[in-house]
């Protein structure tokens, strides 16, 4: 089978698998809306500070949730150690780790697009003139976030004390991704929006750079 | 045993000198007098950082390679090595900060990139400790090791974009323009010693990394020897 086909049939699995229940997605959806109203608790924002903060509000709730909501992406697999099946299947380990990739990527999209609305409306950022751009941006970062979420969640689904060490690996490494991803947000959200070029390479050099590596690396991140 | 007892003299009358260089041979800095002497074990400590952690990015790339164990117990050797002279010199950075730029801590790119580093290769030893199979733990870590690494430029070009963008709170001025002669002689020797005792304590940190390995292995020897019936009669047993 090549491994096209192996990736496509076990993204439609994990998709199904998510869907028959959407308890991952309701959670994290709900999580991140807690992070986004919190913050305007904590700040009590006007609209002009609004636009100067809420970049990096909308990326840090996005990092957040997508720091809980990776975990079980590798650990869901140890309950029926099915991840034994999959590595009986005679098909690249990268068709394993680009599926999940991809599915906690469509994820993390829907995610995202319930979030970001809500996120213009509660704190007034019109967003409507800036949404093909804004979709760009939030497609790079969500890249990275979910190519290096996924690899993580592999390594920290072998170890104890997973739901702890999965963000504790995750977010520092996603610095660079944090920096890129508010910068170029925050350059749409101007009066007169004009996405920064620089920010746009940063976010996707940090996802060319990392999605190499884990296609170099998955040999050893999925074996026995 | 020779060449330890040697090696270790040498590395001891070096970092003596150092510090006596660094505290009464170096000319006062203008400016800043007595606390720039700090200078002489900062950049060192960075230095040495750098080597350290270069050495575990080349110890776990070669671990996944040759699956040799003892390139997992360089990798560990050298992260922690890292790790303590990364403490140093965050230490030491705003020691010196304080009284010359009036505050301890300034988000500027090399002060931001070093302080994640420490927080990633922290991470690095954490995880290890939170994995319990030997091959897991040597595996998995080693692949952490290498995005880590491989995150360190990501990280200072981030920085680095992020703030020439913004103005910079407080910061001196470019003394790029070179050192003083005597204090450059001074820093070098400083550099030596302080490579030579890192590189001590690598060897010794690996040293014990290898006997704990092999203490490991020599008690599941004794372990399964004694769970094996017919080595020793029923009634010894424990």
């Amino acid at each position: 089978m090549n491994n096209a086909r192996a990736s496509a049939i076990l993204l439609a699995k994990e998709l199904r698998l998510e869907f028959r229940t959407r308890e991952l997605l309701s959670a994290t959806i709900v999580f991140a809306l807690v992070v986004v109203v919190l913050f305007s608790f904590a700040f009590d924002p006007t609209a002009a500070e609004s636009r100067r903060y809420g970049p990096g509000l909308l990326w840090i709730s996005f990092l957040f949730a997508g720091s809980l909501m990776l975990n079980p992406s590798f650990a869901r697999e140890k309950a029926n150690d099915t991840l034994d099946a999959l590595r009986m299947a005679p098909i690249s380990p990268f068709a394993i780790l680009s599926a999940k990739m991809l599915a906690n990527f469509i994820f993390m999209s829907l995610v995202e697009l319930v979030l970001v609305p809500v996120f213009g409306m509660l704190y007034n950022v019109s967003l409507a003139g800036v949404a093909g751009r804004l979709i760009f941006v939030l497609a790079l970062g969500t890249v990275g976030l979910t190519v290096t979420g996924t690899v993580f969640s592999a390594i920290s689904s072998q170890a104890r004390m997973r739901e702890l060490l999965l963000p504790l690996l995750l977010l520092p490494i996603l610095t660079p991704l944090l920096i890129g991803a508010v910068e170029a947000t925050a350059s749409l959200l101007l009066d007169q929006p004009e996405l920064d070029r620089t920010w746009v390479a940063v976010l996707a050099g940090f996802d060319i750079v990392f999605l190499t590596a884990s296609w170099l690396l998955c040999d050893y991140l999925i074996e026995e | 045993m020779k060449g330890r007892i040697a090696s270790t003299i040498i590395v001891a009358v070096l970092i003596f000198f150092a510090g006596y260089a660094a505290l009464f041979i170096a000319p006062d800095e203008k400016t800043m007098h007595a606390i720039q002497r700090i200078f002489y074990f900062h950049l060192p400590s960075w230095i040495a950082m750098f080597a350290a952690l270069s050495v575990v990015f080349v110890a776990n790339i070669a671990y996944l390679a040759t699956r040799e164990a003892k390139w997992d117990w360089l990798g560990v050797s050298a992260a922690e090595l890292g790790v303590l002279c990364c403490t140093i010199g965050l230490a030491t950075g705003p020691l010196w900060a304080k009284p010359v730029w009036g505050i301890w801590w300034t988000w500027d790119a090399r002060l931001t990139t070093t302080f994640i580093l420490w927080l990633l290769y922290i991470s690095y030893l954490l995880l290890r400790g939170l994995l319990d199979d030997p091959e897991k733990k040597a595996v998995l870590s080693a692949i952490f090791g290498i995005f880590a690494f491989l995150d360190v430029p990501l990280v200072y070009v981030s920085n680095r974009l992020w703030r020439t963008q913004h103005p910079q709170p407080v910061i001196l001025g470019g003394n790029g323009s070179g050192l003083d002669p005597n204090m450059s002689k001074v820093l070098l020797l400083c550099v030596i010693a302080v490579m030579g005792v890192m590189i001590m304590v690598l060897l010794d940190r690996y040293r014990l990394e290898r006997l704990r390995h092999e203490f490991d292995e020599l008690r599941l020897e004794v372990e399964t020897r004694n769970l094996a019936p017919a080595s020793i009669p029923e009634k010894e047993r424990v």
